[in-house]
């Protein structure tokens, strides 16, 4: 495996590791925030049938889990390309 | 067609597909025996993960969990699928860059150790076989109640059928199967939720469905409303501490992202891009029944009550003398599970009629209406070891789910098909990492390094082949307590692989001595935290209170202390031996990019 040409890989993990975070913090937020922290304060608040806590804990969270795995996979590609390190 | 004759021409059809796609697709080499040549399309690996992931537990237990856990539930849904989220951003990108068959081959290079390749060999067996043990028992239990064939005869067909496509196909053969195994299981468990939603609250989604109007009150307001007033937990609450239902969702979640059979399947796809987006895919599929899950899960339990207690429709008094069902005239679903002791009605005041309530309240104001109304105790349970115990089964839900709503017979034909394809796809995967783990990791890389790829390939064979007569014979006598530790697996998972892997990726220092003794001290810690609070069922021991838990964490929920400590250990460790060589720390800069990743094999 030899190294891409130059590849600053120092800006390049940086910046995979600047999206790791954000991703990662949407991913806490939905589960551990809004389906358990915080679940007691939204269930006062309904979307439709669901207390908002509720929902956020059976539904909403694997809802936005799919969502954040492909907008993930996006910007990845994206940033595999500015740092020209992405697969023919 | 009665019941029977359908049920076995829809379970009989299913296994003519499976074993169709295990000849077409034989295995000739290793690399298509391990990782099915490296050219699986990431939608259709996505479909295969799915149906590895979700057992016979996802299939047959889940939702009857969340139907008496109420919102404490949640722990398995979010846990269950936030994990590929970890998968996707940590682990399955940089370990299929790195570019091997297993996942004690990535811990042995990494961390440049024989040793602590086999302690991650050892913890991937335990984890794998503790699985497969209640996968095989499942297929056997779903056999023995649809088509009233004994447990055995259910699981030497079931074991038949898992030899004949994972020994010949290895994972090229597995893959294929359970993209067959997802279609039938999906439909099976979706079908009869669509139905179910329609006649409770009108909507063809259940999703939606579990949030509509029923009547002129909102479904979950009307369940809520039902079992408090019959004394139970408010459905939209549940009665789990903060801290545990915290501790048990990441120990869940991680857990999940270090499985071994769930990791490998991403070594499959051709490229770095794909594992992502396999991912997603992965979590698309699985999010199907996980979604519905929890609408089957609240019909399920609301249908239950309404059955044996006229008055939760009507809203009428439920404790009313004629509210209750008169025990003669019950349903038949519950005549005919009562044989298999999943539900078992006992009258305990003598009044010929079903009482189903929660006799254990301590509401003051409950248990005096109660009194009034001469109800001598709950008198809906299931039976275990010949006694009543005052608890329905879980699993009835689901089993019984479409008698219960009044579905035709061919949709209960199809839950029967999709059970056994839960378990057997989830088995086969289990069984697939097994054997690589023996034939590649122990033989060729540590004790037979002069193996040919002919005689590798045999070895692999004979390892599942082993693997599968040993998984039948803990299915057919399970140590007793296999269906409590399911679940600790996934402790194991999160303290001693997960923190392991991700280390191996994030950090270029750590190094062999951090590594051994963090994934060490996780499986240790957590292992024995476990037996001690289980020793009543593990040991036969005096049970241990629950006050005496740590911060008040359940062992299910252990493991994350357990990912803690790998984590502090492993880094202390680093600091006082020596540091890892440079190579090391150009293999771990070369997984970091995905260019360069091995041209797949096509096929």
């Amino acid at each position: 495996m030899s190294k891409p040409q130059d590849f600053d890989a120092k800006a390049y993990w940086s910046a995979t590791l600047r999206l790791l975070v954000i991703t990662l913090v949407i991913w806490f937020v939905v589960s551990f925030g809004a389906g358990i922290l915080f679940r007691d304060a939204l269930d006062g608040i309904h979307l439709g049938g669901y207390p908002l806590g509720f929902w956020f804990a059976q539904q909403g969270s694997i809802f936005v889990f799919v969502g954040l795995i492909f907008w993930y996979a996006r910007r990845m590609d994206k940033i595999d390309r500015e740092h020209d390190v992405h697969e023919e | 067609m009665d019941l029977k004759t359908l049920t076995f021409v829809v379970v009989g059809l299913s296994f003519a597909l499976y074993i169709g796609i295990a000849i077409w697709a034989r295995a000739g080499t290793t690399k298509e025996f391990y990782i099915a040549g490296g050219g699986v399309h990431p939608i259709i690996n996505g479909m295969a993960t799915g149906a590895d992931w979700m057992s016979a537990a996802s299939f047959i237990s889940m939702a009857g969990l969340i139907a008496f856990l109420g919102y404490g539930g949640s722990v398995y849904l979010m846990g269950w699928t936030g994990g590929y989220v970890l998968l996707a951003v940590l682990l399955a990108p940089y370990l299929r860059k790195f570019g091997k068959f297993t996942v004690p081959e990535f811990i042995g290079d990494r961390y440049y150790s024989q040793t602590a390749r086999i302690v991650a060999v050892i913890c991937l067996i335990f984890i794998s076989f503790t699985y497969v043990a209640g996968q095989m028992r499942g297929v056997g239990i779903v056999f023995s109640r649809f088509l009233e064939v004994d447990i055995t005869t259910g699981l030497i067909i079931g074991m038949g059928l898992v030899f004949f496509y994972a020994v010949l196909g290895g994972m090229k053969g597995i893959t294929y199967t359970q993209v067959a195994q997802y279609c039938v299981l999906i439909f099976a468990y979706t079908i009869p939720a669509v139905f179910i939603s329609l006649q409770i609250s009108g909507n063809v989604f259940p999703q939606l469905g579990l949030g509509g109007h029923m009547g002129d009150m909102y479904f979950l307001d009307k369940l809520n409303k039902t079992v408090t007033d019959l004394g139970f937990a408010a459905y939209t609450t549940g009665n789990k501490t903060m801290i545990d239902v915290f501790c048990i969702t990441l120990a869940l979640m991680a857990g999940t992202a270090g499985l071994p059979h769930v990791i490998v399947r991403f070594f499959t796809v051709p490229k770095v891009h794909d594992a992502r987006l396999s991912a997603g895919w992965a979590l698309v599929f699985i999010a199907i029944l996980y979604t519905t899950a929890p609408a089957v899960g609240a019909m399920a339990r609301y249908n239950l009550h309404a059955t044996v207690n006229t008055a939760v429709a009507s809203s009428g008094d439920m404790f009313a003398p004629d509210a209750s069902i008169v025990g003669e005239s019950r349903p038949d679903w519950m005549k005919r599970w009562e044989k298999t002791g999943l539900i078992k009605w006992e009258d305990k005041n003598g009044d010929g009629r079903i009482q189903y309530y929660n006799d254990k309240s301590k509401d003051p104001a409950f248990l005096a209406k109660v009194e009034a109304a001469g109800w001598k105790g709950n008198e809906l349970g299931s039976e275990a070891k010949g006694k009543f115990t005052g608890k329905v089964d879980n699993d009835i839900m689901v089993l019984a789910n479409p008698e219960i709503a009044g579905l035709p017979n061919w949709v209960i034909a199809l839950i029967a098909a999709g059970g056994i394809a839960a378990a057997l796809s989830t088995a086969a995967g289990l069984l697939l990492v097994i054997s690589s783990a023996i034939s590649h990791d122990l033989m060729k890389g540590v004790f037979a390094k002069d193996i040919s790829e002919k005689g590798e390939l045999m070895a692999g064979r004979v390892a599942a082949a082993v693997a599968v007569l040993v998984a039948g014979y803990l299915g057919y006598n399970p140590p007793g307590f296999v269906a409590q530790v399911v679940a600790f697996a996934f402790g194991l998972a999160c303290a001693s692989l997960f923190p392991t892997i991700v280390m191996g990726i994030f950090s270029k220092s750590m190094n062999r001595g951090g590594a051994i003794a963090g994934m060490l001290t996780g499986l240790v810690f957590t292992l024995a935290y476990i037996v001690y609070f289980k020793r009543d069922v593990l040991l036969g021991m005096p049970k241990v209170p629950d006050t005496e838990w740590l911060f008040g964490i359940s062992p299910e929920g252990i493991g994350v202390v357990g990912m803690i400590l790998n984590f502090a250990v492993s880094f202390v460790v680093m600091k006082l031996t020596p540091a890892c060589p440079d190579h090391i720390q150009h293999l771990v800069e070369s997984i970091r990019y995905p260019r360069g990743a091995g041209t797949a094999q096509a096929h």
